[in-house]
């Protein structure tokens, strides 16, 4: 396969490119889109590559025909992506939660944009941190990432892939406009070096028979595609094993849902990513995920300069989130900030995390620039 | 007295045993549709592993999923067209057919209708129009014909209903076929047509719902239905000579168009060649 961007070698690109050249060497071969600022990029440039690899750009009447079609196409055996912002990303939450209810590997980018409604289009935000990870109704387990630089952008992307098709279940992809538009060094890697997950198919009998069951006791059933025999049938209805609607049976219900749940909770150590600088002699710290994160690390190194023992924890998995090593966290140190590009969202997270064992301080900021590394350390040093 | 009947129905191959007897309606016409579909599938001796069914919400949509024996995706509503899109380009040496109702398929997804059409992406999409919304006990529909009376129109129906099948044409469909659930052989035939016709192909069935149509309607009785799709159906070549009133009421039966035009994967392939080639990528 000759790719149809330099690899092995760096790159000076968008955010959007990157996103577009990783799903391509993480396998995704169907792309369906709608035009939205500020992703639009993501879709030029999968119309631009996908004929050369043998991939298919379609751009679907609206973002609910585009996750239809992606999760269309994930049952066909492609692995598939769509990307959107905000208004999309709302017209996109019940099928999200169709994909989470049939287990469907898909991946749904949402470059966050200035809400609510049609907003700030082309200024970044953290708004839809609660949406990404509850948009949809009822119970519902997914996995939602959120990369800080482009070359983030890039590497997740590929992560997003993975751990889609490993647990399969949507993983969305938390970019903003800033991370979309902007241009950075990019390391594209040589596509043998570049780690690629496959979705399992049924092998046994027993595997053939249980499509939503737990063959294997991980929670993940392999996924019967269509169009090699196995005559599936999916549904977004409450089922059974076998996949047939179940949808007044009390335990049937409870045992699909904690399964979904517990497929991607019981795997929490392999799913969650994060980094930390200078936090092991902090006594304040500061919790943050996607674009802020660059500030705080600046802030950070601002702050130690002038003798504030000051760490960070940037998270790269917003969802599922790791309350326990928040909890550690907190006994560590005196107090934890949350500079995020809102009015509090990730905050709370952190806030339940903490459980009281630290104070837990929002820096919030709306209307399209991110926090200055200045806005945060001031805010630290009170 | 149900067993004997799956044992004895040439048909039950294509059915899912297990999910029997169908939780449709006595009298309803979703049983008939499911019927002629699996005849339709069986005189052109198609093998149900390489079809994928797919449908949305509603009455209508139970016709396939659960019961015919396919690779099946039962999805959201109103979306069934969007979702068959991507399970057509990602297999498209399989037949991908849509079935399911007129509130799903021209209502809440009639965009995706339009478009699918306009595309004339190479599915087949049997259309059950039954007037109304069954499942949720009997509301209007944008199908449901003028002055009749539902249970959000209990007065009496102030709109006129879409005329789905002469949308689709427009729209720009290889093939659209209207018949009612009292035309079984001609609609089997047109199901034929449609799974072989290169391209998008509709077949809309006016289908009788007794229970939450006919019995707001004075037509309680399911034949009571059936007669009338038959004392109103006019065919296509007479309504051509009809004028707009004379034509009030009436369903219009008979295949609206069958014709070749340019198929969306097909285009695809193309201009993958096309891409490839110009870049030189071809035969490596």
């Amino acid at each position: 396969m000759r790719y149809p961007f330099p690899t092995g070698k760096n790159d000076f690109i968008q955010g959007n490119e990157a996103i577009a050249r990783a799903a391509i060497l993480a396998g995704c071969r169907f792309y369906a889109g709608y035009p939205i600022t500020p992703a639009s990029e993501i879709f030029e440039a999968m119309a631009l590559y996908m004929p050369l690899v043998d991939g298919v750009s379609i751009q679907m009447e609206d973002e609910i025909g585009s996750i239809a079609a992606i999760i269309g196409a994930s049952w066909a055996g492609a692995k598939a992506m769509t990307a959107t912002s905000g208004p999309g990303f709302s017209l996109m939450q019940e099928n999200l939660g169709y994909a989470v209810m049939t287990e469907t590997p898909i991946v749904v980018v949402n470059m966050m944009r200035g809400g609510p409604s049609t907003g700030q289009p082309t200024l970044p935000a953290q708004g839809d941190i609660m949406q990404s990870i509850w948009g949809t109704h009822g119970d519902h387990m997914l996995i939602v990432l959120s990369p800080s630089t482009v070359q983030e952008a890039f590497d997740f992307t590929i992560r997003a892939f993975n751990l889609a098709e490993k647990y399969r279940t949507p993983v969305v992809l938390l970019g903003d406009a800033e991370i979309a538009h902007m241009r950075e060094r990019v390391y594209i890697p040589h596509p043998d070096d570049v780690e690629v997950i496959n979705r399992k198919l049924p092998e046994s009998e027993e595997e053939h028979k249980l499509p939503f069951g737990d063959p294997h006791g991980d929670g993940i059933p392999p996924m019967p595609i269509f169009g090699r025999g196995y005559r599936t049938y999916v549904t977004g209805l409450t089922h059974d094993e076998i996949g047939h609607p179940k949808t007044v049976e009390a335990e049937i219900h409870e045992r699909l849902i904690k399964r979904i749940y517990g497929k991607i909770l019981g795997h929490r150590e392999d799913i969650i990513s994060y980094e930390e600088f200078e936090l092991e002699d902090a006594d304040v710290a500061i919790v943050s995920t996607g674009i802020v994160s660059r500030s705080a690390i600046r802030a950070v190194k601002m702050l130690r300069e002038k003798g504030v023992k000051a760490g960070l924890l940037k998270l790269h998995t917003v969802w599922p989130f790791d309350f326990d090593m928040i909890e550690e966290l907190a006994e560590r140190v005196r107090k934890i900030y949350v500079p995020e590009m809102n009015l509090g969202q990730l905050y709370h997270l952190v806030k339940e995390g903490a459980d009281g064992k630290a104070e837990v301080e929002l820096i919030p900021k709306i209307g399209g620039e991110v926090h200055t590394p200045m806005e945060i350390a001031e805010k630290v040093v009170g | 007295m149900a067993k004997k009947i799956y044992s004895t129905y040439p048909m039950v191959k294509y059915l899912r045993k297990e999910a029997l007897p169908t939780a449709l309606c006595p009298g309803c016409g979703g049983g008939t549709v499911l019927n002629a579909f699996a005849n339709a599938i069986d005189g052109l001796k198609i093998d149900p592993r390489d079809l994928v069914v797919v449908s949305g919400i509603g009455c209508s949509a139970w016709i396939a999923s659960p019961y015919f024996l396919a690779d099946t995706l039962h999805t959201t509503h109103g979306r069934a067209i969007a979702f068959a899109t991507g399970v057509k380009v990602g297999l498209p040496d399989k037949k991908v057919v849509v079935i399911s109702g007129d509130g799903d398929l021209a209502s809440i997804g009639g965009n995706h209708l339009l478009h699918a059409a306009r595309r004339n992406i190479d599915i087949t999409v049997i259309l059950v129009n039954n007037f109304i919304y069954g499942m949720t006990g009997g509301q209007v529909a944008p199908t449901t014909p003028f002055g009749a009376i539902t249970t959000t129109s209990p007065y009496r129906n102030i709109e006129h209903p879409l005329q789905i099948s002469e949308t689709v044409a427009a729209a720009g469909a290889s093939y659209v076929a209207r018949w009612t659930t009292a035309h079984v052989y001609q609609l089997i035939e047109s199901i034929k047509k449609a799974l072989q016709v290169k391209g998008f192909s509709l077949v809309e069935v006016v289908s009788q719902c007794p229970v939450q149509f006919g019995r707001r309607n004075k037509m309680k009785e399911p034949a009571e239905m059936l007669h009338w799709f038959l004392k109103n159906s006019v065919p296509i070549s007479k309504a051509k000579d009809m004028s707009p009133e004379e034509l009030e009421g009436k369903f219009i039966i008979g295949e609206f168009v069958n014709r070749k035009r340019p198929e969306y994967v097909d285009e695809i392939n193309k201009l993958i060649d096309e891409v490839q080639g110009s870049f030189g990528l071809r035969g490596d």
